[in-house]
């Protein structure tokens, strides 16, 4: 990355050090969308991106879409490391990217959750630690919420739209009958 | 006057308890979605359109549209009392929405909001009642080479009327169709970009990419904010209305034409965010009082309001006439008429009259609705933003997680939102345009499908796309949209361009 020289490695306003700058992460993404497309273009000549005897092959317009993927990425990926007027203003600083991985983090943990407990449990417990762990409150007003939150899902969804949720390989709720 | 006879036949069908309930519910569920950070018009109709599966095609077009409206209405709530924009096209909202607020006129800016996306609405669907018929007819005509090149049209109008880099909308747009290339070819029957997953044969479905892109998106970008809500309060009671309704009528010319400004950036895939800044720039610079915009002019929040309902709701005619949607809102609209085996395009005019003019005829009620349920409810949603975020934003990762899984009832859908919910984070930090990908994901099939089309009926000539006059200048035009950036650069180069300070302050849609 030729970046450096752009500023120093100050620190973000009040957020602490910047962690990456705009043009920095604009030429990682280009580079990961200049891969895509060119997997795409060999996944489509592949399928066959010419023409068959019953007409344009399964190929044919993925080709094409393929090759606008990787100019506009090589467009990008230029501009990201050489333009003048690139954008070196901060991507992310260390306060937001904690700010931004303590909604994320447990976000992945949940959607794990719910293959074993199902949607209604483990968006319970999600809820409550959330509310407990980032927003400290008390244990007992955030199950509180968590079990009344989910209550109502659950009788919106499985009672009164009768769309069925999932239940998790575990199936904690089946004592419900539902 | 078939339209006439054809819209009461409408509003007889809209007209059910059933239907007026709903509406009802909608209106509530859509401005509790336009208030909450996270949810926005085209996603919360996504989470929400599982719901209505079990209903039949009328009421579930009725709730879900009046969930549209909702939103439209829900946005200006936040922008005007807390200064916080719930929608990208309520941005212009808050210029001079907030500053009334911050002087005690937070119920007048409320007023005249609502009541401009009321006009507003009203003028677009009375447009869309007359039109939409013709444009129909005009449609039924159309082959395969006509519709690509609308498709054509559609998508290079993003990269000519688009703000930012034309690369990054070129991308997000040839993202999206490659995305919606994944899995069994329509045609051949061949899996294509599988790589040998066969959970990847059904493809990408684009209720998840919504739901992930804007939902887990702007969750992930509130939070980096560190959200604490500042607001003021509203106090909106009948004789605030009354002098505000006394003092609108003022400003007929700016409300007639922020609707036209609308109406046309409504049908064009311009969208509404581009129409309330233009509408606000053209009212700045013709009102007496333009000079004080910024300040707390009531003229400043009609113009953006009415422009910006109005898009929302010209966005529909082209889905409902084209089958060829004008915003992501819209888009998912349609990929609910197909999911209840209703085929979008000019054939529903002739085909389902009842359900046609059923929306149609629940546009107009629904937007009065909405009116008389936000003037009465706006303490009660204006108190919802001071539920703290750590409440609120684990609530909203499970409403995304519920909306979902409910789609196809697969528990990979809930990792395809994550991943989709981190893409459109990166994305909207950097400047990437989300509505052409959502549109290049719900059109790509067909889009495809007529480009072969037509390629197999001109054997793979190119020409076919010039050859007769209808395709030929929509085609043109489509190639000028998409060469605009470079003309307008040529154009800078000779003749400077008066720089435009709103423009700044627009966000990438």
């Amino acid at each position: 990355m030729s970046d450096k020289e752009a500023s120093p490695a100050g620190d973000g306003e009040d957020g602490g050090p910047v962690l990456a700058r705009n043009c920095t992460v604009d030429a990682v993404v280009a580079a990961i969308l200049l891969v895509v497309g060119v997997v795409v273009i060999i996944e489509a000549r592949r399928l066959g991106a010419g023409w068959t005897s019953d007409g344009p092959g399964a190929g044919y317009f993925p080709f094409y879409i393929g090759v606008i993927v990787c100019i506009s990425s090589l467009g990008i990926l230029w501009q990201a490391l050489f333009s003048k007027s690139r954008d070196t203003g901060p991507f992310v600083d260390k306060l937001q990217l904690t700010r931004v991985m303590s909604v994320l983090g447990p976000a992945v943990l949940y959607v794990f959750a719910v293959v074993f407990l199902g949607l209604y449990v483990a968006s319970a417990i999600y809820i409550a630690l959330f509310m407990i762990v980032l927003g400290k409150y008390s244990a007992v007003k955030s199950v509180l919420i968590a079990v009344v939150v989910n209550a109502v899902f659950f009788l919106m969804f499985e009672v009164w739209f009768k769309v069925p949720l999932y239940k998790g390989t575990l199936e904690p709720l089946r004592f419900l009958g539902y | 006057m078939d339209e006439l006879g054809a819209l009461i036949q409408g509003f007889a069908v809209v007209l059910t308890p059933t239907n007026v309930a709903l509406m009802f519910v909608g209106i509530t569920l859509g401005v509790l979605i336009g208030v909450l950070p996270g949810l926005g018009g085209a996603n919360g109709v996504a989470i929400l359109l599982p719901l209505t599966f079990s209903m039949s095609p009328t009421s579930a077009i009725v709730m879900l549209s009046c969930i549209y409206w909702g939103a439209l209405f829900g946005g200006a709530i936040t922008s005007v009392l807390f200064n916080i924009p719930g929608e990208p096209w309520s941005v212009a909202t808050t210029f001079d929405g907030y500053p009334m607020a911050q002087k005690g006129r937070a119920g007048a800016a409320l007023t005249a909001a609502f009541t401009s996306s009321f006009v507003g609405a009203f003028v677009a669907v009375v447009m869309i009642t007359f039109l939409a018929p013709l444009v129909a007819k005009f449609a039924l005509k159309f082959g395969a080479p006509e519709f690509f090149s609308v498709y054509l049209l559609t998508f290079c109008s993003f990269v000519g009327m688009g703000k930012g880099s034309p690369f990054k909308i070129l991308i997000a747009m040839a993202l999206g169709f490659a995305l919606a290339a994944v899995g069994m070819d329509t045609v051949t029957g061949q899996l294509r970009l599988t790589f040998g997953q066969s959970e990847l044969m059904r493809g990408f479905d684009f209720l998840i990419a919504v739901i992930g892109l804007f939902g887990i998106g702007e969750i992930l970008l509130s939070m980096e904010e560190g959200l604490n809500f500042q607001g003021k309060s509203a106090r909106i009671n009948a004789k605030v209305v009354w002098e505000t309704w006394k003092e609108l009528p003022r400003y007929w010319v700016t409300s007639v034409r922020s609707s036209l400004v609308g109406i046309w950036m409504g049908i064009t895939p311009g969208g509404a965010t581009p129409a309330s800044f233009m509408s606000y720039g053209l009212a700045k610079k013709m009102s007496k009082t333009g000079s004080k915009f910024g300040t707390g002019e009531i003229e400043g929040v009609i113009a953006p309001e009415t422009a910006a309902h109005a898009a929302g709701t010209s966005a529909l005619l082209p889905m409902l006439a084209l089958g060829i949607p004008g915003s992501p809102t819209a888009a998912v609209l349609l990929g609910g008429l197909l999911i209840w085996g209703l085929q979008p395009g000019p054939l529903l005019f002739v085909e389902q009259k009842d359900f046609v003019w059923g929306l149609i005829a629940s546009m107009y009620l629904g937007n009065l609705v909405g009116l008389i349920v936000v003037l009465s409810t706006v303490p009660l949603f204006a108190s919802i933003l001071r539920i703290p975020f750590s409440i609120i934003a684990p609530v909203i990762v499970v409403i995304c997680a519920i909306g979902a899984y409910t789609v196809h009832n697969a528990m990979l859908d809930i990792w395809f939102m994550l991943g989709f919910g981190l893409i459109g984070y990166v994305f909207k930090k950097l400047d990437y345009p989300l509505a052409p990908l959502v549109l290049a994901l719900v059109l790509g099939d067909k889009a495809e499908d007529s480009f072969r089309q037509a390629m197999l009926v001109s054997q793979g000539e190119i020409s076919i796309m010039w050859a007769n006059p209808l395709v030929g200048s929509i085609t043109t035009l489509a190639l000028l949209m998409l060469a605009w950036p470079l003309i307008s650069k040529v154009l800078h180069k000779i003749r400077p361009p008066k720089v435009n300070p709103l423009a700044a302050q627009q966000p990438v849609d």
